[in-house]
């Protein structure tokens, strides 16, 4: 559906639009070992798609099971929405000595660096809805990349006599705890994607001593 | 941009040596290029005989094992835990590894590019000998052969020079000056108030512009060629000369003797167009210079009474400390302090001569034994000792006996004096048992060598490391060759010392960590004494013995000697001279930080970095001692 219709208005999109698009033609299907991946978070307002605004993106990206600290990104969004109240979680005021950038300069940036990884995010279905959401305020389509939810796969990795024990809601930091990941940098877009990024190799290799790993299993949500 | 991982990363390296060596800047751009890899149990980093990586690596998280593998054979090096270092061979050399890194436990470590490392820490000396000492503390196995020369880098003395004359110079800080306006009474009663020989006169901006001392005052104003009211400016010294801070002592005597001057003007930046910071005079630099080996052990020479000996003895304990500080090689420093050791007894018997009635009645031999027979006494310790006198007809014996005892018990009286603890278990020159003629002597060698048990081999510890600090040297001589034909005879003494040699326990437990004191005073203490000097001490003595070496007695001579005597050894018996240094200097350091003699370490008080060291010791001792086991056939004798 949305592939149709903005094939009729190709002419309307900047080319770092039609880039990205052009990212996802010709994928083989890789195996998992050799697919890149980037793990991503966002600090916002508050959570609110409507209404909330991103002030942050963190992500860092990763092949087998390397992450190379100097291919990371890390924006600062210009944004009017201000809410005192998640300052205290996020340390992101309003005017800060941050070197920040404009909504459109974010996407760019981003779309650039994402490219046609498969993502990840911590309770993905907030980080993509923001993004989405952002994208269509700037005359954009959205985000075409596969999801993989670092929250929904953890339940999954648990063994089926331990799954009526689990928590309908796991965060961050429980899964730090339950998997020993040091929690450094937690709150800064770009911590929690490296934080993001462990936590998904962990419970990959959690999953893979069951053997035959396949796609499906790791994108079905 | 911001990179707030590469923050992240750069504080947790910032904990651990070498980075925290670094600026926080160059730590930035290091972490920066940094890659983290998630590692499950069993993930292999990189396998013997890989070619190596651009990075070496340290573990942020779990552990990693390193084994060295030879087909089915599993070797395991090393584990290492947060914070360590492994696969650096590359930064030394560029070769395959020679050992397999694989995770021990689920881990991550940060893999750090060496160009990136290399060309941000280019000038570093600490980081360069920090690294290869971890290398060498990895990589000391059998295997590696083409790095020793660059291990020991680090403890190898550039040259026989005094050391003493490179200190910096301690010159007196905020010295005592007067204005140019100021009369010379004025300056006189200043001097006289503050008892001293020499005023500076400086200008409104305290730069230096003369200077007067006393020897001023007695040609110009007590002769009566100026009046004592004249101003400062008339009968100055000017210019001054100056010198920058930092000079150092030999440089501030040379200048000194150059201008036939007492003293020199320190200045900000060396010239006399900058503010004056302080005086170097003629007694700063005998001050210093008296903390010289050769002032003490002048002063040693000439000293009339023990209380001298004392004063010079200390001295040395100064001069010690240091050179501790210094970092000057452990082998100057041993022989520095052993020559005075050995000065303080020579002094001490030739005073104990003056005070006995008559002179000898036979020619006789002072022994040093133990620790300072093997000339490896750093700190005060216990004296050990014993006499040696010539033959005497039966009848004259107990008389001629008498006589020495009288004379030993002053000598180690003074030497306690001095400092030196008596023994405890009576092993000096003062007890009739250690006081003989050469004949008993010789009987009571070949009754420990001939017939041994424990008692002999505990004492044999003790006295086949004796070394002769006054006397006859004839008499020594002929107790040594007797020594070593009774040797010629029998296996069974060397057996006895081998199993007492590797009976110490080692100071290392399954995992590395260090094995502390179980109870007492010295509960969770490392005792570095019986843990770690005696396997060596004793390792030393029974090669050396067993290869009919004499006059080789200080530890890491004798390892050094037998590198050169089995070049299918070297390399272990090199590893072990060096350990054994290594090894003296933490026992040193450790008994200048307390008041004991450094036996025992709180392992809490060392760094990371110590620690890596002390450990690196310890693997030689246990190849040493395998050496023993199969060389004195000690299986079936334990």
């Amino acid at each position: 559906m949305i592939f149709k219709w903005f094939r009729k208005n190709k002419k309307d999109y900047p080319d770092f639009w039609l880039d990205y698009i052009d990212s996802f033609k010709n994928v083989n299907k890789n195996s998992i070992k050799e697919t890149r991946f980037v793990a991503f978070d966002t600090e916002t307002t508050g959570f609110d798609k409507k209404n909330d605004r991103i002030l942050s993106i963190g992500a860092v990206s990763f092949v087998g099971k390397s992450i190379q600290v100097n291919n990371s990104l890390e924006l600062y969004l210009e944004q009017e929405v201000f809410n005192p109240e998640t300052v205290k979680i996020h340390g992101l005021m309003k005017k800060g000595s941050l070197e920040k950038v404009t909504e459109l300069e974010a996407i760019k940036a981003f779309l650039a660096y994402v490219k046609n990884a498969v993502l990840i995010a911590h309770h993905a279905n907030f980080d993509k809805n923001m993004m989405n959401e952002m994208l269509s305020r700037n005359g954009l389509g959205k985000l075409k990349n596969r999801f993989i939810d670092t929250g929904y796969l953890f339940n999954k990795s648990k063994h089926i006599i331990y799954r009526e024990n689990l928590k309908e809601h796991y965060t961050l930091d429980d899964l730090c705890n339950e998997l020993n990941v040091p929690k450094v940098d937690r709150h800064t877009a770009n911590g929690d994607a490296l934080i993001t990024a462990i936590v998904f190799l962990k419970i990959l290799s959690r999953l893979d001593k069951r053997k035959n790993l396949e796609w499906d299993y790791l994108l079905k949500n | 941009m911001k990179n707030s991982i590469a923050e992240r990363v750069g504080d947790f390296l910032k904990g651990y040596p070498p980075f925290n060596m670094l600026s926080n800047k160059t730590l930035l751009k290091i972490a920066t290029e940094v890659t983290i890899t998630y590692l499950e149990k069993g993930d292999t980093i990189f396998k013997k005989d890989d070619t190596w990586h651009d990075s070496f690596y340290i573990v942020r998280n779990g552990a990693i094992s390193l084994y060295y593998s030879n087909g089915d054979v599993k070797d395991i090096m090393n584990i290492h835990d947060t914070g360590d270092l492994f696969g650096l061979r590359p930064l030394i050399t560029k070769e395959p590894y020679k050992l397999t890194a694989t995770a021990n436990e689920e881990s991550i470590v940060y893999a750090v590019p060496i160009s990136v490392f290399q060309s941000e820490t280019d000038n570093n000396t600490k980081v360069q000998k920090y690294l290869i000492t971890a290398f060498a503390s990895n990589a000391f196995d059998p295997y590696t052969e083409e790095e020793a020369g660059k291990i020991f880098v680090d403890y190898l003395p550039n040259t026989s020079q005094d050391m003493v004359n490179f200190q910096t110079a301690n010159y007196t800080k905020s010295p005592i000056t007067c204005s140019t306006e100021s009369s010379l009474k004025d300056a006189a009663k200043k001097m006289s108030a503050h008892k001293i020989g020499c005023i500076v006169v400086v200008d409104d901006e305290k730069k230096p512009v003369g200077i007067i001392t006393n020897s001023d005052i007695k040609n110009k104003i007590a002769t009566g060629l100026f009046p004592i009211e004249t101003p400062v400016t008339n009968i100055m010294n000017s210019p001054v000369i100056t010198a920058k801070k930092g000079l150092t002592i030999a440089d501030g005597q040379l200048q000194m003797i150059k201008r036939s001057i007492g003293h020199l003007c320190i200045t900000k930046d060396g010239t006399d167009n900058s503010k004056l910071i302080g005086v170097l005079t003629h007694h700063d630099v005998l001050v210093n210079l008296g903390n010289n080996p050769t002032v003490i052990l002048k002063e040693i020479k000439r000293a009339k009474r023990t209380k001298k000996l004392r004063a010079a003895r200390l001295k040395g304990n100064v001069l010690l400390k240091s050179y501790i500080e210094q970092n000057i090689p452990i082998t100057h420093i041993i022989n520095v302090i052993s020559q005075i050791n050995d000065a303080v007894t020579i002094r001490a018997v030739e005073l104990a001569l003056k005070k006995m009635p008559t002179a000898p009645p036979v020619t006789f031999s002072w022994l040093a034994l133990g620790s300072q027979g093997r000339r490896e006494q750093l700190l005060f310790t216990d004296q050990d000792n014993a006499l040696v006198f010539d033959d005497v007809p039966e009848e004259q014996y107990e008389k001629t006996q008498t006589y020495f005892l009288k004379l030993a018990k002053l000598v180690t009286k003074s030497l306690n004096k001095i400092g030196f603890e008596y023994c405890e278990a009576d092993m000096m020159a003062s007890n009739p048992e250690w006081c003989k003629s050469l004949t008993e002597w010789k009987n009571q060698f070949t009754n420990w060598i001939l017939s041994p048990d424990e008692k002999a081999v505990l004492l044999s510890s003790i006295f086949f490391d004796y070394n002769r600090v006054y006397g006859d040297k004839q008499l020594v001589d002929d107790l040594t060759n007797t020594i070593f034909s009774t040797l010629e005879k029998t296996d069974l003494f060397y057996k006895f010392l081998g199993r007492d040699a590797v009976k110490s326990p080692t100071p290392l437990g399954f995992f590395k960590q260090f094995l502390v004191e179980q109870n007492g005073d010295q509960k969770e203490l490392f005792n570095i004494k019986s843990r770690a000097l005696m396997p060596l001490i004793d390792a030393a003595r029974l090669l050396i013995l067993s290869k009919q070496i004499s006059g080789v007695n200080n530890t890491s001579e004798r390892f050094e000697k037998l590198a050169e005597l089995e070049p299918n050894n070297k390399e272990l018996h090199e590893s072990c001279s060096y350990a054994f240094k290594a090894l003296s200097k933490f026992k040193t350091k450790q008994g200048l930080l307390g008041t004991n003699s450094g036996k025992f370490i709180d392992l809490e008080t060392l760094t990371k970095e110590e620690k890596l060291k002390l450990r690196r010791c310890f693997k030689p001792i246990q190849k040493i001692q395998e050496v023993l086991k199969i060389r004195f056939d000690l299986k079936n004798f334990m």
